[in-house]
């Protein structure tokens, strides 16, 4: 049952946080904020007395084989985790940035959360579908809404990439379903159930293909990562954040839950291309990265750089390179998350996004200079942040699969490094030519860098609990890879 | 004594902590306390276990594992955050603590007018617990972890003065160039912990010594990507590029990470993993070639810097290359030897310089400076020490006894030979040019700019302390025909494999010892008269001259090298794919999808006549189909 009040409490929060509108504007940002603290709690509850898996199964719709169905083990719960922590923080950064309408913003805003939470516990095929969905129309809202000059064009192009490829996923799914059917005679969507489903090696392809395009759309993998420069960039900072921190991270969660699981063959049999189009992402994001004017664009491209080490690592299905992945997808919603929030806060301070004019705001504003310099840091994995350890894991487990792309991956770290140091040097470095005179971080922003950053040096000095957290779902998936070897044997 | 280890490297990072969190609310008295007290009481707490290390190895073989937590724990791969202490990390720790020490202080005299006074030593210290952690690491992955914390420190403080775009440049290109050698290293720990299971570096030694044969590709290929980050930290060829401009930076910084430590930190590596080095003689071998050629290549730009700091960097180079040198000789101890007493005359070089450049009002050009030697005499004299050191003045000098065991092993080792020596005693030569050139333009000549500070207290007694070292410093370690004493080399067996001497080439170390001094020597005559003589001038203004000059100006063009090959290349790729080729194809289906709607609405015109028109060309076209198909 704690596993529904996850999903309940966000989306109650926001629908209440909508209705105290009529009573106050000033209202919908505490109710939020409240929200997701709850939630916060609760879900460290569920970490701290409940560490082995939770379920929580009742009947949807019986007669297609749907069940309200919702499981938690390690993978989940830091990603659980991870969207309660960057939930709050979102809310915290939207706190000024948004003047109206703030409820229906809040409602939008939680309900995405929401979705988002659905997802990562959701273990029945329809059920993610749904959940997927709601994560999805609610955002678009926001970008449309709340977002910045060209918000119209990127949410359409937001909504347009991330539908068509969800039904694309729909339509695998449904295959997935009538393919069980028809071997066992038991139709369902329960993926405990589907994980055995028997499938010819065409069938199995093309399935994989279906689920895993969604997920990298979403990873986002080039070639379909174009949606994400524009998203990320007009949306508002709750938005980029919710966006970099947790959106992308639900495509991760794909790959690892529902494509490994599933497909183990077929994985097999894609990996190279799989693993050639990550590195091709860490290398070609970092170069785009590098190239912008727009400093949210900036740290969008560097965020197809960061998750290309997620596919990398993911089809290397490599014990040391699986933790690495989780340990990526966690570091990066952070430290990313953590970059969108100082670039909203320049952005509210300055009104402009342009490199071009911004420059030696260090003077003016240290407690922003340290933190900008902090998280461009575990950005490009500097070694004590938690980046640092997903990078290395991933590389590591990829080198001894593929030493050759695990060399070119690790020339990422040089790419990694051009950016970052290159944000530094035009935020916060060099002349102050505009001669800004702006306010430093306040104590909320303060706060909520501080938490950041104690979460990011924590996971950089001390990863083991998230490993011990994760460990039972990495340990059983590398047991498919026996099966999967022996029908490569069988099966020409 | 030995449980305070932990303590060696955790008090500069809780001085830094410190600062970082509340610095800009302590007043400057608190900050200099905390800044330089924490790397102070590190010295001395370095001290106490140095004590307690050498009552604990009277018998020899010794060391000592502490470890603090486990960092990963994934299957079998488990390192932690440990730190071990054996005969070359304690010489390493003793001799980073007490510098740095001494360096820490002059800085909180140099920096008191600096506005980011708290930041400086916040970034220092945290520097220096970064390299104790380097040298101290029990693992690969902890030294990885101080080796990207000195590359960040050095990038934060190339930079310190950030408001000035070309400090900013200087302090990246530092971090980037460094950080190719670092990804070489990265490769590396990748490919040990692949093919030996471990990163515990003792226990990498101890297999790679079962695992491969001497000679193996993997070993060398190893060695090699070792190397690789070796080079980057310490500037040696074909990464030396980024030192000569980190000079950019405060001069403490340049003393501290720019001299004395952190540019060591691949030498460090190089002698700590030197059971994978002799598995490969080819590696040896290009250690030593790299040595040759870097101190050659940086002895020569030396010569004709005009920037007090430049020349210094170029020498920091050039005697790096020395080290790189003894380690592909074979030559460890003399290696390490060499790094002690560069450590003293070049951090009291750069101290030198930093109280000159005050007291010329930020003026960095020797050729505006002269005749200092009577504005401060103090400055004067421990800076000829230290130049006296570096061009190594045989008998009364540090210098001289470190540098000529490298330039005698260079020819007496197996992997030597009379190249090597050849490269080692030229590089001599330069050293003795480039130092005396600028002791002579800086001190002597006519007075150009009155000194207008002279050093206070604290800036005064790291000069005094560090020249009695430049000078005292030889004593743990000469040569047999002098009395002999190799207390450090001696120290140093166990860890560091012996010596090799080549048959027949182990006579006559007097005779080539007093040939090198008399080099050095000669070097400094030499140029005190081709100075006074005016010559320089001369050959300077020539044609050939003017073209050399510029060419070693310049650093031997490498810079242009890599701007024209890669920086200039991925800046153009970026800017040009600013809008992002790939999203064109999405925006073409866009554009493909609005073009044929506005095609197919022209048809809906209203007019009769093109309807008729269009259900006749259907018609046309489906007959005709009908038939020919």
């Amino acid at each position: 049952m704690i596993l529904v009040w996850l999903i309940v409490i966000p989306a109650a929060g926001g629908l209440l946080s909508w209705l105290t509108q009529r009573v106050s504007p000033a209202w919908p940002k505490y109710v939020a904020f409240t929200a997701m603290a709850a939630d916060l709690i609760v879900a460290a509850c569920l970490a701290a007395f409940r560490p082995g898996a939770t379920e929580f199964m009742v009947p949807w719709i019986p007669q297609f084989g749907i069940d309200f169905y919702l499981a938690c083990d390690g993978l989940s719960l830091v990603l659980v985790l991870l969207t309660a922590f960057l939930g709050l923080m979102a809310v915290a950064s939207a706190w000024t940035e948004i003047r109206d309408r703030t409820g229906f913003f809040y409602f939008n805003l939680l309900l995405t959360l929401s979705g988002i939470t659905g997802v990562f516990l959701a273990l029945d095929l329809f059920l993610f579908y749904f959940f997927w969905e709601v994560m999805l129309i609610p955002m678009y809202f926001i970008i449309a809404l709340w977002g910045h000059e060209n918000r119209v064009y990127a949410s359409y192009k937001f909504f347009l990439f991330t539908q068509a490829s969800g039904l694309l996923m729909f339509v695998a799914i449904l295959a997935l379903y009538f393919l069980h059917g028809q071997n066992t005679g038991h139709y369902t969507f329960n993926y405990t159930q589907l994980l055995g489903t028997r499938l010819s090696p065409a069938a199995a392809m093309l399935i994989m293909l279906g689920f895993l395009i969604a997920f990298a759309v979403k990873l986002p993998s080039i070639p379909f990562h174009s949606w994400l420069p524009d998203a990320h960039t007009e949306a508002p900072t709750a938005g980029s954040v919710i966006l970099a921190g947790l959106l992308l991270k639900t495509g991760a969660y794909g790959i690892l839950r529902f494509v490994l699981p599933l497909f183990a063959t077929a994985v097999h049999h894609f990996a190279p291309v799989a693993m050639a189009l990550g590195v091709a992402s860490i290398l070609y994001g970092a170069l785009q990265a590098f190239g912008q004017r727009d400093l949210k664009r900036m740290i969008a491209y560097t965020s197809v750089s960061h998750m290309g080490f997620v596919l990398l690592g993911a089809f290397a299905w490599n014990r040391l390179a699986l933790y690495g992945v989780v340990m990526q997808i966690l570091c990066h919603g952070i430290s990313t998350g953590a970059l969108f929030i100082l670039v909203g806060g320049l952005q509210e301070r300055l009104h402009t996004r342009d490199i071009d004019l911004m420059g030696g705001l260090w003077a003016a504003m240290p407690r922003m200079g340290g933190a900008m310099m902090l998280f461009a840091m575990a950005s490009l994995g500097l070694p004590g942040l938690g980046n640092f350890i997903g990078e290395f894991l991933v590389l590591l487990g990829v080198f001894e699969v593929s030493p050759v792309l695990a060399v070119l991956a690790s020339l990422g770290f040089i790419t990694a490094c051009v950016y970052s140091v290159w944000i530094v040097q035009r935020t916060i470095q060099g002349p102050n030519a505009q001669e800004w005179k702006s306010p430093d971080l306040c104590g909320r922003e303060t706060a909520v860098m501080a938490a950041m950053s104690v979460l990011i040096l924590w996971l950089g000095l001390y990863p083991r609990p998230v490993f011990t957290a994760v460990a039972p779902y990495v340990e059983n998936l590398r047991a498919p890879v026996v099966v999967s070897q022996a029908l490569r044997g069988e099966s020409p | 004594m030995l449980e305070l280890l932990w303590v060696i490297p955790a008090l500069p990072f809780a001085g830094s902590l410190l600062l970082a969190l509340a610095g800009r609310r302590l007043p400057r008295g608190a900050i200099a306390s905390i800044g330089a007290g924490s790397v102070g009481l590190s010295a001395l707490i370095t001290g106490l276990v140095a004590a307690g290390f050498l009552s604990a190895s009277a018998s020899g073989g010794f060391s000592y594992t502490q470890t603090l937590w486990r960092w990963l724990d994934i299957a079998t791969f488990r390192p932690s955050i440990s730190f071990y202490l054996d005969p070359l990390s304690l010489v390493m720790i003793l001799v980073i603590t007490f510098v740095s020490f001494l360096i820490h202080l002059y800085s909180t005299e140099f920096m008191v007018g600096d506005e980011d006074y708290s930041r400086f030593f916040a970034e220092m210290n945290l520097f220096v617990g970064s390299m104790l952690t380097l040298v101290l690491a029990d693992n690969f992955l902890l030294l990885y972890l101080g080796w990207e914390g000195v590359g960040l420190c050095s990038y934060l403080l190339i930079g310190f003065w950030y408001r000035e775009p070309q400090n900013g440049y200087a302090a990246r290109k530092a971090f980037v160039v460094t950080r190719v050698g670092d990804t070489a290293l990265a490769i590396a720990l990748f490919l040990i912990f692949t093919h030996l299971g471990t990163l515990r570096i003792q226990e990498v030694m101890l297999r790679a010594r079962h695992a491969w044969p001497t000679g193996s590709a993997l070993a060398t290929l190893t060695a090699l990507l070792l190397l690789g980050g070796a080079v980057g930290k310490s500037a040696q060829l074909p990464l030396q590029t980024w030192l000569p401009d980190a000079m950019a930076g405060p001069t403490p910084v340049s003393a501290l990470i720019h001299a004395a430590t952190m540019v060591t930190a691949g030498v460090y590596l190089i002698a700590r993993t030197n059971v994978l080095f002799m598995l490969s003689p080819a590696a040896m071998g290009v250690v030593a070639v790299i040595g040759a050629a870097t101190l050659l290549l940086a002895g020569f730009s030396g010569l004709v810097q005009h920037d007090i700091k430049r020349v210094l960097a170029y020498s920091t180079i050039s005697q790096i290359g020395y080290m790189f040198l003894a380690l592909g000789a074979g030559a460890w101890s003399a290696a390490i030897f060499h790094f002690m007493t560069h450590a003293f005359f070049k951090a009291l070089l750069f101290l030198g310089a930093g109280c000159v450049i005050l007291a010329q009002d930020q003026e960095h050009d020797m050729f505006k400076m002269g005749g200092l030697r009577k504005e401060m005499p103090l400055v004067f004299w421990t800076f000829l020490i230290a130049g006296c050191s570096l061009s190594a003045v045989p008998l009364v000098t540090a210098g001289f006894y470190s540098k000529d065991m490298i330039i005698w092993k260079a020819y007496s080792s197996t992997l030597g030979g009379f190249w090597l020596w050849a490269a080692a005693i030229c590089g001599a030569l330069l050293t003795s040019l480039y130092t005396f050139r600028m002791v002579v333009l800086t001190f002597f000549g006519p007075l150009r700019k009155r000194a207008t500070k002279l050093p206070g207290w604290r800036m005064s007694v790291p000069l005094v302390v560090l020249a009695v070292l430049s000078i005292a410093g030889g004593l743990v370690n000469f040569p047999k025909n002098l009395g002999g004493n190799s207390a450090l080399s001696t120290f140093l067996t166990g860890v560091l494999p012996s010596f090799v001497t080549a048959p027949g080439r182990a006579e006559r170390e007097g005779l080539f010892g007093i040939f090198s001094g008399c080099v050095s020597l000669g070097g400094i005559l030499l140029i005190v008269l081709f100075m006074r003589s005016r010559k320089y001038e001369h050959i300077a203004e020539s044609a050939p001259g003017r073209a050399l000059h510029h060419f070693w100006f310049t650093g031997w063009a490498f810079d242009r090298f890599y701007d024209l090959v890669l920086v200039h290349p991925y800046a153009m790729l970026a800017r040009i794919n600013r809008g992002d080729i790939i999203d064109y194809f999405y925006t073409g289906i866009a554009w493909l999808g609005r073009q044929s709607w506005r095609g197919l609405t022209a048809t809906e015109n209203g007019r009769v006549r093109s309807f008729v028109l269009g259900i006749a060309v259907g018609a046309a076209v489906l007959i005709g189909l009908a038939v020919f198909l």
